[in-house]
């Protein structure tokens, strides 16, 4: 039963990993646009989370529901104030912005949460568990893969069932013919930043309450999240909750083998699926 | 007042100039055809009164206001949309989402709407949910068209549509235009092809090397006026 029960808890990890990787994954197949800063977003959501348990002492749930609209005007601005202008053919200056995003978050954050690891903590929740048969699961663990899920889910009916989602794939096929049917390409892509944060808000709270987090975190998160992304296929939102599993699954097999080789088989896991399949599982059909 | 004007309207890209001081007008109800050779400058005057090129605001006078600085979705929003040269549909829509992108964002009134496209073109009603990638060229172009007409157009800009397709589909396609001028819409065509610029258009501009040779009713232009208007030289 050990075996059985370590394959539940790598795909509830996946979950969170992939919760990790749906908000880069959206960005990067509307605009092309690789955030470096995605982890740290997640850790900066984190701590907006934690200020608002315990300045307003609300629950975590609450405070997120409350943090949602902040990270989406975070968002907003951000991609209409700075990313916006760094579009364009070449791909190094989106990378070199968000890389310097990156620091410069970090180290606000240190400046104003010291480097102290903190927990968001969600009472009884944190250690209550269902019992199926002989298996338990978390109850958080559970919640957060099942968030996954629903987030993959309504950003596939986003994507695939409203007016916004089409001029989502529009702007993401091209740009210029958009402009010509009226869609203002800079607007999309803030609103689609501005959703990306809405995910990383949901991340940040199962990061928060699921273990200990500190400003410096982040990159180790975007290394997770980006391998869900190449893993599921570049622009795959189904792809990406794959892409999660599998490392959650190599990371939680490798560990019950030997806990120094969790991280370790991840990594491994992601240059496997890299060697056999170069484009990812699920690559988008059209280019 | 010409509904559309473009005055001394220079254009180009970077260091290449392409257009050298065109002036070109279009009333309302009414359609003109601008022919010329491949690189006499009619994509780049298509796509400078679109907008995708940005000149100088009184270059482009619509309905009287200058709008030769407008990006193209501000352009589109007044009511000039463009059928691109190569038709550009999105690949990752179906061809009814496509049709619809040209109402994204706001209401819009007027006689197109699914229905009227579909009446004008029933084929893509039949092929409403397949990929836009899986129609044939002339459906293509078909959607194409359509897809501009449902944001209601007052000019509906038509860059190269009868480009690689047989002649029984381009007759087809021309078909539907005394149907768009009745509903209210002035068209500028650009061809290639003069035979068919000649049998439907109110008005003709050659281009030549991004000037204008030769402006007129088909019916007053000889054929060796064209001719050296489009070639350049003088037939003896």
């Amino acid at each position: 039963m050990t075996f059985v029960d370590t394959i539940i808890q790598g795909i509830l990890l996946g979950g969170l990993y992939a919760l990790f990787a749906a908000g880069l994954s959206l960005v990067f197949g509307i605009m092309r646009l690789v955030n470096l800063a995605h982890g740290d977003l997640i850790v900066l959501a984190a701590f907006l989370i934690l200020v608002l348990v315990i300045a307003l002492g609300l629950n975590p749930f609450l405070a997120a529901l409350v943090a949602i609209p902040i990270m989406f005007a975070i968002g907003w601005l951000l991609q209409s104030l700075i990313l916006n202008r760094t579009l364009g053919p070449d791909i190094l200056p989106p990378l070199l912005v968000t890389f310097g995003l990156s620091i410069v978050i970090q180290n606000g954050l240190l400046e104003g949460f010291s480097a102290d690891t903190r927990r968001i903590s969600a009472g009884a929740l944190d250690s209550a568990t269902l019992s199926l048969g002989p298996i338990n699961i978390g109850v958080m663990p559970l919640l957060t893969f099942l968030s996954a899920v629903a987030v993959i889910v309504g950003l596939n009916q986003l994507f695939y069932r409203t007016s916004l989602g089409c001029a989502f794939r529009a702007t993401s096929d091209d740009r210029v013919t958009a402009g010509l049917m009226g869609v203002r390409a800079d607007r999309i892509f803030a609103t689609a930043t501005g959703i990306a944060m809405v995910v990383v808000t949901i991340a940040a709270l199962y990061l928060g309450t699921r273990a200990n987090f500190d400003p410096t975190i982040g990159p180790a998160r975007l290394i997770y999240a980006f391998e869900a992304v190449i893993i599921g296929g570049l622009g795959s939102l189904w792809g990406t909750l794959a892409g999660g599993v599998i490392i959650g699954l190599a990371q939680t097999l490798g560990a019950s083998v030997n806990p120094e080789w969790q991280i370790l088989s991840g990594h491994v896991a992601f240059l496997a699926v890299l060697l056999f399949k170069p484009r990812g599982l699920f690559p988008r059909a059209v280019e | 007042m010409a509904l559309l004007e473009t005055n001394a309207l220079t254009a180009g890209y970077g260091d290449f100039q392409a257009l050298f001081g065109v002036d070109m007008s279009l009333d309302a109800g009414e359609m003109i055809a601008v022919v010329g050779a491949n690189g006499a400058g009619k994509t780049t005057l298509m796509r400078s009164i679109a907008g995708v090129l940005r000149n100088g605001a009184d270059q482009i006078s619509f309905d009287g206001e200058p709008i030769g600085a407008l990006p193209a979705p501000e352009v589109m929003m007044r009511g000039i949309a463009m059928v691109p040269e190569g038709r550009k549909l999105f690949p990752s829509l179906t061809v009814e989402e496509n049709l619809l992108i040209g109402k994204y964002g706001r209401a819009v009134k007027g006689p197109w709407s699914l229905e009227s496209v579909y009446g004008l073109f029933p084929v893509l009603k039949e092929r409403r949910n397949s990929p836009s990638t899986a129609l044939s060229g002339g459906q293509q172009q078909m959607a194409a068209i359509a897809r501009a007409l449902t944001s209601n157009p007052r000019v509906l800009l038509c860059d190269e549509i009868s480009l690689g397709l047989a002649p029984i589909i381009i007759r087809d396609i021309y078909a539907a235009f005394p149907r768009i001028l009745d509903s209210g819409a002035s068209i500028v065509v650009v061809e290639q092809d003069i035979g068919q610029a000649l049998k439907v258009a109110d008005r003709i501009y050659c281009l030549m090397e991004g000037r204008v040779t030769l402006e007129g009713p088909p019916g007053t232009l000889s054929r060796d006026a064209i001719h050296a208007a489009y070639f350049g030289g003088s037939r003896s």
